[in-house]
């Protein structure tokens, strides 16, 4: 029975029939691609790009040097030393990122007890020298201060899902 | 036996307990887990912590397992209903006030409230009102304060008062005003105080120096031994990225308990010091010059050739320092032997050695430190213990206390002692010999023998007071009894007459002589061979120079080992006109001062005890071997390999090692000879003079740069005594 019906199909086309209707109709249907770069594509407030150290409204920063990022990276991206800052209290003296060994999980940020590192939506980013991939503190700090207002406005709009 | 065992049951599971035992001993006993934050097994029992509460059956409330003795037929439940309720009550008021700063604690990670927070606490406080604030301590350079955190179980009190003996730090206040501090502003002091850093439960007291610098579980743990007294504490060296972080003790129940003093744990910021010597050095018209380790070596090699070759063998001074792995000592003295020369010395601050014949094959107490605590009377000549063996000072101080030990001392000083002193004879260096005299004489007395020969001349005019006839007493007793000598004597101008003086004591009395020689491998440098007079494992061989006769006057050559300063580690005052006026010095060193680059020629960097394997040979006769736990620091290597390669470019025989267990096997294949008898020497005709009383931070190079250390109150008390 199952051969007659395989014969049917391959002397009268029919499934070639039934791809060409799906063409037929997409063709008169709404188009999804977008022309990237100048249209992009709709983001969550959770997408989680490059990542950010953030700082207090008063110019702290918001790192305790916990440990608790590096410890649960699974790709053992996130390098940090700690010592006793100037002012006596906890800080990183190094906070190292390698973005090629990041696989941007996002559970530094799910473990940060002070929400001083976070994932942006910034995800257009490239490296033109070796080394470049290995983002510092400075650096890190610097996009914080920068994207602020996306990062507070993007934690706040994710905040009743916590 | 059997009236001293009772039986109970815990958990339905019937067990056996000592009368009188606590209930938490016989649950520790038997592997079932009873949760605790005050009880210490080496501590008395406080009871205020209140989380071992258990139900015991028949009784109205739950009951603390910590102060609850064994009775026969006793049924406790450690995981009933009604236990797992108390003890989850304990732990919500204990976090009442206890800060939620976990992400900044260093206790983070290894702390015992947060490790029962997790298997008692609950995941929501219903305290609203305001947590309690306390203003944190300043107990010294050693220790961090975080007050606030603290749950007022009490252990650090109880260390101070019942361990270390001198009670710095106690409570003011009750209830909830209750507060851990000095009462008086002033730090701790005690060599032993940085245990309170691993007794405290929470993060309250911490070590200042590891402050913020790491978490427990990135760092790897590596076993290592004390490098810097003869008792070979067990330490845990814990390692970050190849960088040491921070020493923790490893129980030995033997050797150190759970305890390690001040300098086995801050020490290890002397391997980090800001003169570490990095890579291989040469000095060239005058400069010194980075050169690689083979050019290095061959300069060292061919200066020591040339030096040999041109003023023969016995021009060469070879000095290690006591604070060397057996292996290292082994090969020192073997490649100064290959070398023909005789003049090999691990004995820096030794000034008398005219009885050096009669040393024992391996210098040390003659007994297990374990069974210190077993002494019932000792007599203690020139040591200040306190200083040069922490730990064991402690263990005499367990003797004195719970063994009602007699312990007398006679010093050059009187020192602070934490425990009951029968007799102290603080005498002044010159008359240490008239007092050990005048206990010679009333020993001789009390037997009604005569005076051995050999110091019959010294003590049959001495004078004897009810202080030594007291000291014999106790010394000829009934138990066990010891005559110990330490640094202090063996620094002293006459040191080989109090030697003969202590020994015929101990031979009239019957008590056990005991040596305390400095340094962490005293007895492995005497095993090794590393003494002008003594081959490896004892062997009696033509005495060479010693430290200061080497040191006294110019040598053509010198090969310094191991870092030794000989401008603070030794007490020869001529040693570094001496070394300038050597045509070549070779150093092999962890570290290059500005002093010692005025009179090398050569450095070599090798690595501290943290970066080389090995072994200690402690005062025990134990031998404790450990592997290294960081790559040195730079260019620097393990000292061993060094003198492996030094040897095979001078052509000494056997060099040919490929691990320091192949060393330390060749040594240990040889059992160790017991010296010839002497011959009878005349006591008296040594020198007078002061005795020099070192810091407790200033015995070795290590401790020298250790920072922290040498900011505390102990650091800098070198004065000479007597």
């Amino acid at each position: 029975m199952s051969n007659v019906r395989s014969l049917f199909k391959t002397f009268f086309l029919t499934e070639l029939l039934v791809g060409m209707s799906v063409t037929l109709r997409q063709m008169f249907a709404r188009k999804i691609t977008i022309r990237y770069p100048e249209e992009k594509a709709p983001q969550s407030p959770r997408f989680r790009g490059l990542h950010a150290l953030r700082r207090y409204p008063n110019g702290q920063e918001r790192c305790i040097a916990c440990k608790l990022c590096e410890a649960v990276c699974p790709a053992l991206a996130i390098t940090i030393d700690s010592d006793v800052s100037e002012d006596g209290t906890r800080r990183t003296t190094r906070y190292d990122i390698d973005l090629f060994k990041c696989i941007y999980c996002g559970f530094c940020e799910e473990a940060c007890p002070v929400d001083a590192i976070v994932e942006t939506r910034i995800h257009e980013y490239h490296m033109e020298n070796r080394g470049e991939n290995i983002m510092t503190k400075d650096k890190l700090l610097a996009i914080g201060e920068r994207y602020e207002a996306m990062i507070a406005a993007d934690k706040a709009a994710d905040a009743r899902y916590r | 036996m059997s009236e001293d065992l009772v039986n109970i049951e815990v958990d339905g599971r019937p067990l056996k307990a000592r009368k009188g035992q606590m209930l938490i001993q016989a649950t520790d006993a038997a592997g079932i887990y009873v949760p605790r934050f005050c009880y210490h097994e080496k501590l008395s029992v406080a009871a205020n912590c209140r989380m071992c509460l258990v139900e015991v059956e028949k009784a109205p409330k739950p009951l603390p397992a910590c102060a609850t003795p064994v009775a026969e037929g006793m049924k406790a439940f450690t995981r009933s209903p009604r236990a797992i309720a108390a003890q989850k009550a304990t732990m919500e008021f204990l976090l009442i006030n206890h800060p939620l700063d976990c992400p900044i604690c260093d206790q983070g990670g290894e702390c015992e409230l947060q490790d029962l927070a997790q298997g008692f606490g609950s995941s929501v406080s219903r305290f609203t009102e305001r947590k309690r604030v306390v203003k944190d301590k300043n107990l010294g350079p050693l220790i961090s304060t975080d007050m606030t955190r603290c749950i007022h179980c009490t252990r650090c009190v109880r260390f101070t008062a019942e361990i270390a003996g001198k009670q710095e730090l106690g409570t003011t206040g009750r209830g909830e005003d209750m507060e851990i501090g000095t009462w008086i502003e002033r730090s701790v002091d005690h060599e032993l105080s940085g245990n309170v850093i691993d007794l405290c439960p929470v993060g309250a007291l911490n070590s200042k120096p590891f402050r913020h610098r790491g978490r427990s579980w990135e760092m790897t743990q590596h076993e290592l031994v004390s490098p810097h007294d003869g008792i070979g504490s067990n330490l845990y060296g814990h390692v970050l990225r190849g960088q040491l972080m921070r020493v923790v003790p490893r129980p030995n129940e033997e050797i150190n308990e759970t305890w390690i003093s001040d300098r086995d744990r801050f020490s290890y910021e002397g391997v980090y010091s800001a003169d570490r010597l990095r890579a291989p050095m040469l000095r060239r018209g005058g400069q010194w010059q980075e050169v690689s380790w083979e050019d290095a070596l061959t300069a060292a090699a061919q200066g020591l050739k040339d030096a040999v070759a041109r003023d023969g063998a016995s021009s060469l001074g070879v000095i290690g320092t006591p604070g060397a792995t057996l292996e290292e000592l082994y090969l020192l003295a073997r490649l100064a032997r290959g070398l023909g020369c005789a003049n090999v010395d691990t004995r820096l601050r030794q000034l008398d050695f005219r009885g050096q014949d009669a040393d024992p094959a391996v210098p040390g107490l003659g007994m297990a430190l374990g069974d210190v605590d077993g002494l019932d009377a000792l007599l203690v000549v020139g040591s200040h213990l306190r200083h040069e063996a922490p730990i064991l000072a402690h263990r005499v101080r367990k003797a004195a206390t719970r063994n009602r030990a007699r312990v007398s001392f006679v010093n050059p000083a009187r020192y602070e002692w934490l425990f009951p002193v029968a007799n102290e004879i603080g005498c002044g260096a010159e008359g240490m010999l008239g007092e050990l005299a005048g206990l010679l004489k009333a020993a001789a007395e009390a037997k009604g023998v005569p005076l051995p020969a050999n110091v019959a001349a010294l003590a049959s005019g001495a004078t004897t007071s009810a202080a030594h006839r007291d000291v014999v007493a106790s010394l000829a007793g009934e138990g066990r009894r010891a005559v110990l000598l330490g640094a202090l004597a063996m620094r002293h101008p006459a040191w080989a007459d109090l030697r003969d003086a202590a020994a015929a004591l101990a031979e009239l009395t019957g008590a056990t002589l005991s040596l305390l020689p400095e340094g962490a491998n005293a007895a492995g440098a005497a095993l090794a061979g590393a003494l002008p007079h003594r081959g490896p494992a004892g062997e009696a061989v033509a005495a060479g120079l010693h430290t200061v006769a080497m040191l006294s006057k110019a040598l053509p050559a010198y090969l310094l080992f191991g870092g030794v300063e000989p401008e603070a580690d030794t007490l020869v005052p001529e040693s570094l006109a001496a070394l300038r006026g050597a045509r070549f010095v070779v150093a092999a060193t962890p570290y290059a001062t500005e002093t010692l680059k005025s009179y090398a020629h050569v450095l070599l960097p090798i690595g501290t005890f943290a970066e080389t394997s090995g072994t200690y040979v402690n005062v025990e006769g134990r031998w404790q071997s450990f592997a290294g736990c960081v790559r040195p620091v730079g260019e620097a290597r393990p000292g061993w390999k060094v003198l492996r390669v030094l040897g095979n470019l001078l052509d000494v025989d056997g060099f040919d090692y490929d691990s320091s267990e192949q060393v330390r096997e060749e040594l240990r294949a040889r059992p160790p000879v017991a010296p010839a008898p002497a011959g009878v020497r005349e006591a008296g005709g040594g020198a007078g003079g002061a005795v020099a009383d070192m810091a407790l931070y200033e015995g070795d190079a290590i401790v020298r740069r250790a920072l922290s250390l040498q900011q505390t109150r102990d650091a800098g008390r070198a004065a000479a005594q007597g």
